[in-house]
């Protein structure tokens, strides 16, 4: 194919979704539910998955010890700890050190009427993990240890969030592929009513000697267009939307400010533009590209 | 510039070089036969030979084989027994993919025009070069040149739909002419058209012909047959019954 029939044929198949207009319609607005769906699930899916790598992050056990351990006590469990294979590193606050973060943090002059370190007994050891859905059972173990007072498990369970981002993973893939069949079938649809609509014009064509290639290929863009712009729409709404949503769930729930941290609407789009747009283009393709050989047979 | 390189570079087709068997024929049909799945054989060992350059009519009524044999030429179907060569291309043996290839070298009109309804007279004809990729530039040049031969020079812009049949059907002979084909089929070119139309298209279908072009029309009108006394095959049933040189319709068959 040269140029000038690439350009006839993507002339035509705007031709043909003008000429169908309530079919295209119809096909554009499926892949767009479709595919804005997809982008709400995504956003979801990968925010979560933010916010549990950065819980991973953070703090996930500390342990604080008996009265009157000795240092080398400590220092034999801390070895314990680091030993695991979940944790990836563990840090010794010494009873001093504690005093002197709170003093700072909270404190500030008013320290100063304390003689003796208030939190004497407060020295600990915060463990990091690399993988925290083992915190249950790094919890276990400490609290066997001897020498070990108390084990404090960070406020938030990661462990529930990847099981709930799980859940919506398989959720949403199970509503995007049937919305996806659907959109194929409508899309096949379309292009059958352009080609019953053309089925005479198609007989001329053959018969003045037209390749295959020349009648098939705009219906097959005809396909393409009506899939790129049933992804476009979501694009653009999910993009403008994007932002709203997120300032509102900051604002609804400040209390998990620390918990809610979102990826920028541009980390989102990084994935979610390029994937949507292949999606969409790939099932107007395919739709139409069955459609074509199965009624048009030059 | 010679007609068979103006020819070729019309068509924008590198064999444009005719091809013809050693009796100088264009067209060739030895004992062919066509059976469809049910009924009798809808040709039956038919033999013909066209020179290039005739001016043949077909003629036979309903069921006698005419469209089977026009199907045969246009390689819509396919020979169950026998051979058909066209330009020297043996149509049985001819590939899928190289039909329409072979298409563009025939110019075709049907008796209900066939024209593309929602484009206006100069698209219609500028397809048949869009198809075959000729250059905006050539189908610019060739388009009106075809038109006003066909007469139709000043309703470039018209829809089919504002057209009298007569117009409409020189339409599709400008159509059928601009990519400069060896042959001419024409299934009953008349059949929807008056009297007066009918003749106007006769004389230009005679001139095609006096510029070198073979045409081979399927006819239903005596009239036209007996007074243009070209040569007339008759047809019945699957056979040819008479071929005669300078024939009319008198033949009662």
């Amino acid at each position: 194919m040269n140029i000038r029939s690439f350009f006839y044929s993507i002339k035509q198949g705007f031709v043909n979704i003008f000429r169908n207009k309530g079919f295209s319609m119809a096909s554009i607005a499926t892949i767009g539910a479709c595919l804005f769906l997809l982008g709400v699930f995504y956003c979801v899916v990968a925010n979560v998955e933010n916010m549990v790598k950065n819980v991973q992050k953070g703090v996930s056990v500390t342990v604080f010890f008996d009265q009157g351990i000795t240092e080398d006590r400590i220092n034999e469990i801390q070895a314990l700890i680091d030993k695991r294979p979940e944790v990836d590193h563990s840090d010794y606050i010494s009873a001093d050190a504690a005093w002197e973060d709170f003093k700072d943090e909270y404190l500030g002059e008013y320290a100063d009427g304390f003689t003796e370190n208030p939190l004497a007994d407060s020295s600990s050891i915060n463990i990091f993990m690399k993988d925290v859905s083992k915190q249950p059972e790094l919890v276990t173990y400490l609290e066997a240890v001897s020498g070990i007072r108390t084990v404090n498990r960070s406020e938030v369970t990661a462990t529930t969030l990847t099981g709930v981002n799980g859940f919506v993973a398989y959720i949403s893939a199970a509503i995007i592929i049937i919305l996806l069949s659907v959109s194929i079938f409508l899309i096949s649809n379309t292009v059958a009513t352009g080609i019953s609509v053309r089925k005479e014009e198609i007989a001329i064509m053959k018969y003045i000697g037209a390749t295959d290639y020349f009648v098939r290929a705009p219906f097959v863009i005809e396909g393409m267009i009506i899939g790129a712009v049933g992804a476009a729409i979501p694009d653009i709404i999910i993009y403008f939307l994007y932002n709203k949503v997120i300032k509102y769930f900051e604002m609804e729930y400040q209390t998990l400010d620390d918990l809610l941290v979102f990826l920028s609407v541009h980390d989102i789009f990084r994935y979610y533009l390029p994937v949507s747009l292949i999606i969409g283009v790939g099932i107007g393709f395919l739709g139409s590209t069955i459609t074509v050989r199965r009624h048009i047979k030059v | 510039m010679s007609e068979e390189t103006r020819r070729g570079r019309a068509r924008g087709n590198k064999k444009a070089k005719l091809r013809l068997n050693p009796n100088g024929d264009i067209i060739t049909l030895e004992n062919v036969s066509k059976s469809y799945s049910t009924g009798a054989p809808a040709l039956n060992g038919v033999d013909l030979h066209i020179k290039k350059g005739e001016f043949v009519f077909i003629i036979g009524d309903s069921g006698s084989g005419k469209s089977t044999m026009i199907k045969l030429l246009l390689r819509e179907l396919t020979a169950t027994k026998g051979k058909v060569t066209v330009m020297g291309e043996n149509l049985s043996k001819l590939r899928r993919r190289k039909v329409p290839k072979y298409r563009r070298s025939l110019g075709i009109v049907f008796q209900d025009f066939r024209l593309l309804k929602d484009r206006n007279v100069y698209e219609n004809v500028a397809f048949a070069q869009r198809i075959i990729q000729t250059p905006i530039k050539e189908i610019k040049r060739n388009v009106p040149a075809v038109l006003s031969v066909v007469g139709l020079a000043g309703k470039y812009k018209a829809l089919p739909r504002e057209l009298s049949g007569g117009e409409q059907q020189r339409v599709a002979i400008a159509r059928a002419l601009i990519n400069r084909p060896a042959i001419l089929l024409a299934d009953e070119p008349t059949g929807n058209l008056d009297p007066d139309t009918t003749w106007e298209i006769m004389k230009l279908l005679e001139k095609i012909n006096e510029n070198g072009t073979t045409i081979l029309m399927v006819t239903h009108n005596r009239e036209i047959v007996d007074t243009m006394k070209k040569r007339v095959v008759t047809m019945k049933k699957g056979v040819i019954i008479s071929d005669e040189e300078r024939g009319g319709y008198s033949y009662e068959y």
